[in-house]
């Protein structure tokens, strides 16, 4: 049997212990008629471990993956460079095999380890406080706009349509089955939200930079929210905000995100880390879990406990801030050995290189025939506006090898011509060039 | 390959990170740009100045989480019997499989049609986990377990909202025994919450469940086997109950590990179900996550199915987003894919053969360990177990001053994970020990002994107890004090 140890003597003698005559009698409280005979399932057959890794491999062969083609497509998820680091200490089984920490004084690695999470995350983001994580950068701003909406007693919420739309329908699901109504903000030609229409709303959210790349006015979202009592919610790039001025510096009151871009890889969107930062005065209204540093009951060692569990779900039950239990822990310490890899400089670094990638891209790709949709400045990612259908332009570059973007005729019908272009710090002249060309001969 | 091991107070205290930070260091090789230079604050607008992370090279980086990891406990440190949470091995050739380029590099957004043996993955595990649950349909979008629960209701609330009971429903039932998660996820649904409670056999008692049916109830939400460690014997007479009350019941799939290949929820008249994909099907429980939570349900909820959808269409397999009745996304992609991977791994390596030996070796492993504990630890039920034995300390606590939670800690000076304390909350002092059917009779033996030992020492040095654990790097940490002095996060000197 894979993985059940037990032989034959071990089986018979722990069932004398028990005082059982076989294992069947001990399902006996299962009604009869449930039961189904062992083997019985419709279900294929087991497979020794080469075999199991040759049919893998197989499976996995029939996928185009980013080694084969050179990738300009963003869009929330970042083909951006991990450190080999990463991979090491994730998977060492002391991590990779423990679960929540409810014995602190048997995890104290995984508890620093987040402690140091929540710290750069909050300086990353400008905000004074991180909890542990959450599932994914959509489900994070579900929360937080559900959270507003217990702040401020106020059962709307308003959302910008530069917001990425899979966040957006993520919170419409969230929504509605709360009785929240979403209000959706619309993009102005500079590609940056109109605030007008966000009255009596519980809270303003922004994407920064937004789903088009363009750098919101947070600024102006701060005044709009002063003026109509909101909470100003901010999803935010972490690697754009190693460069940018970070959005708790504009005051902001949550700040979530997705922490992919942070040594994760894309694994087909999955598992991915949310990030979710808010100020000092609204910790207790925070979802999730929080490390805090504590000391020794009888002693004066430091050590860390998840603390202020009495908003938790397995304590508040229905009263409980949010019902997520499990989080992304391990995508968290992706992401905790990412930052201190890079460092501050590293950071720095990689956003540089992205701005001047993606400032290279859009010259040459402008050259080649295409025009930049909105006016406004971007970081590392742009809207093309092309003569010809993007999702065909799209096929025949995937022919040549390049995953040119996005097309986004299928989420805004206004953009029908418009394609979504990522340029990371991993793309090069040569590959920048080498899709211009291409671009050049399918648009002529 | 990495080397286990797990060091104690020897060590030397841990510094964080950003005290061993120095300027000018980096912890990586770094790809340089070789596109033209530009002005930053040209083409941002506002470029920040201050960015404070630590400053440390790629040995020091390393060294720092290796030393971590010495003060980490997880499974393959030890037996790990956290009840309710399945802590099985997780194979290595999982981790393999799921860091295949073909299927770790790929972008969620590429197009659909570069991602067939992807999509092959995803229907794999629905087909193979529809065989063993016994449910019409599997989504595998729900990231985690709570998220599953979450999704269910949403299901149900859709259904209802369709044939225009939304509002008169607005009742979920969920017994005193259940998991934090199913209140939490019924309120985040918009539900009202009742409590249902067991009776002294440790089964749903059905008096108190009958008077609170009525045509407002939505659902009830019911964790079989309970999480008392016992198999619901009435399951189709309540699953039957609420149907005739016009309702829907939820089955809570943390226990899964008890049935599989055993028993099919889908066969005892539930609706819906959930499952821990990391509890039951061994995908790595990393720290605290990432969970996995597949949802099982009956065709008439189906059409509210989250998109995308997977499915077969013409010898296909497509992602399915024409779903007029979709309840819409729960989360931005295809759910935790790298899980799935992981998941479809394992269940081929049982296979049709084998299945089974899952929950046999699991019923059997908690069996042992009630049958040998007996006599110090009392079980709170007279009554076969399923994967897991739920004991109580109510004794010691009465007669020497020592709680559940001082033997706990006294089992990491034993060198073993304690089982889960205080839950579920009915149950006085209580243990939850679920030792999975990974673990060999000799580890059992040893924490049997260990257990039977600690019991002796609670009666004649209660302090040994109340002073554990006295083997880590931290004595009993302070978490009152981590509230009144809130610290959660590092601060520069300034």
């Amino acid at each position: 049997m894979p993985y059940i140890p037990h032989t034959d003597s071990d089986r018979r003698e722990m069932l004398a212990t028990i005082g059982a005559q076989s294992i069947d009698e001990l399902f006996r409280e299962i009604p009869e008629k449930l039961r189904v005979a062992p083997g019985s399932l419709d279900l294929p057959p087991a497979l020794d471990e080469p075999r199991l890794m040759a049919h893998l491999w197989e499976l996995s062969k029939k996928n185009v993956n980013l080694a084969d083609v050179t990738c300009f497509l963003g869009a929330g998820v970042y083909d951006r460079y991990i450190p080999a680091t990463v991979g090491a200490v994730i998977s060492r089984g002391e991590f990779l095999t423990s679960y929540t920490p409810y014995q602190p004084e048997a995890s104290q690695g995984y508890l620093q380890a987040i402690y140091e999470f929540q710290t750069m995350i909050s300086e990353i983001y400008g905000m004074d406080l991180s909890n542990a994580s959450m599932y994914d950068g959509a489900t994070s701003m579900a929360e937080a706009a559900i959270m507003a909406t217990g702040i401020k007693h106020r059962d709307k919420v308003a959302v910008s349509e530069a917001v990425h739309p899979h966040y957006r329908q993520v919170l419409d699901t969230y929504c509605w089955s709360m009785g929240i109504e979403v209000i959706t903000l619309p993009a102005v030609a500079t590609g940056v939200t109109d605030l007008s229409a966000a009255a009596d709303a519980a809270c303003i959210i922004l994407q920064y930079p937004n789903f088009f790349g363009t750098i919101e006015d947070l600024a102006a979202q701060r005044a709009a929210c002063d003026s109509s009592e909101a909470l100003m919610i901010v999803v935010a790039d972490p690697v754009a905000c190693a460069l940018l001025k970070p959005p708790g510096a504009f005051g902001a009151d949550i700040v979530v995100g997705e922490g992919q871009s942070l040594g994760v890889a894309m694994g087909l969107g999955g598992p991915m880390v949310g990030l979710f930062t808010c100020k000092k005065s609204l910790i207790r209204q925070i979802p999730g879990r929080i490390v805090g540093k504590t000391k020794e009951a009888h002693g004066e060692k430091p050590g860390y406990v998840m603390t202020l569990r009495t908003r938790e779900q397995d304590i508040r039950r229905e009263k409980a801030t949010s019902n997520i239990c499990t989080n992304e822990a391990l995508m968290a310490l992706a992401a905790t050995v990412h930052m201190i890899a890079l460092g501050k400089n590293g950071m720095r670094e990689v956003a540089t290189a992205s701005v001047r990638n993606t400032q290279y891209a859009i010259q040459q790709l402008t050259a080649a025939g295409a025009k930049l949709h909105y006016s406004g400045r971007v970081f590392g990612e742009f809207v093309l506006e092309l003569p010809k259908d993007p999702t065909v332009v799209r096929d025949a570059l995937l022919e040549k090898g390049i995953l040119c973007g996005l097309p986004l005729g299928s989420y805004y019908d206004e953009l029908k011509n418009c394609l979504l272009v990522a340029v990371t710090e991993l793309r090069t002249k040569d590959q920048i060039e080498t899709y211009a060309s291409a671009l050049k001969e399918v648009l002529a | 390959m990495n080397t286990l091991s797990f060091r104690t107070k020897q060590m030397p205290e841990p510094k964080l990170i950003f005290d061993r930070s120095s300027a000018g260091r980096v912890g990586c090789n770094l790809p340089k740009a070789d596109t033209p230079e530009v002005d930053l604050a040209a083409v941002l607008g506002e470029v920040r100045e201050e960015l404070n992370l630590p400053e440390v090279g790629e040995l020091e980086l390393l060294r720092h989480f290796t030393n971590l990891s010495h003060i980490n406990f997880g499974i393959e440190t030890g037996f790990y019997p956290l009840g309710s949470c399945t802590m099985k091995y997780n194979p290595k050739i999982n981790e393999k499989t799921a860091g295949l380029p073909g299927f770790a590099n790929l972008h969620p957004m590429q197009p659909v049609e570069t991602i067939p043996g992807a999509l092959d993955v995803l229907i794999g595990v629905q087909d193979m986990l529809c065989a063993i649950t016994g449910f019409d349909e599997i989504t595998l979008q729900p990231l985690a377990g709570a998220h599953g629960e979450m999704t269910c209701l949403m299901l149900i609330k859709a259904y209802y909202e369709a044939r225009g009971e939304g509002q008169k429903r607005h009742i979920v039932l969920v017994p005193d025994s259940a998991h934090g998660t199913n209140p939490a996820s019924a309120a985040r649904c918009g539900y009202d919450v009742r409590p249902i409670p067991t009776n002294a056999e440790g089964n749903t008692d059905l008096e108190a469940l009958e008077k609170a049916l009525d045509d407002s109830v939505a659902a009830l939400m019911l964790t079989n086997p309970s999480t008392l460690g016992l198999f619901e014997p009435n399951i189709e007479k309540i699953c039957a109950m609420v149907h005739a009350a016009g309702g829907q019941v939820f089955c809570d799939g943390a226990n899964m590990n008890a049935m599989v290949g055993t028993t099919r929820p889908g066969d005892h008249g539930f609706d819906c179900m959930h499952l821990n994909l990391h509890k039951t099907f061994s995908t790595p429980h990393g720290g605290g996550g990432p969970g996995c939570g597949a949802i099982g349900l009956m065709k008439h909820l189906e059409p509210y199915l989250p998109v995308p959808v997977i499915r077969r269409s013409e010898m296909k397999v497509i992602a399915d987003y024409d779903r007029p009745k979709t309840i819409g996304r729960v989360s931005a992609f295809y759910g935790q894919f790298l899980m799935e991977v992981r998941a479809y791994t394992y269940l081929r390596a049982y296979g049709k053969e084998k299945m089974a030996d899952i929950s046999r070796y699991a019923v059997l492993n908690a069996n042992y360990v009630r049958a040998r504990l007996k006599d110090v630890l009392p079980p709170a039920h007279d009554r076969p177990c399923m994967h897991e034995c739920i004991l109580t300390a109510e004794k010691y606590k009465k007669e020497n001053g020592v709680r559940a939670l001082d033997i706990s800690k006294r089992l990491i000076d034993y060198g073993f994970h304690p089982p889960t304390n205080y839950f579920p909350l009915i149950v006085p002092e209580c243990f939850m020990i679920e030792p999975t059917e990974t673990e060999t009779k000799e580890t059992l033996d040893e924490f049997c002994d260990a257990l039977i030992q600690i019991c002796h020492e609670a009666v004649e040095n209660p302090d040994l107890l109340h002073d554990a654990p006295s083997t880590q790097i931290v004595g009993r940490l302070d978490e009152t004090a981590a509230v009144k002095n809130l610290d959660v996060r590092w601060w520069p000197k300034s």
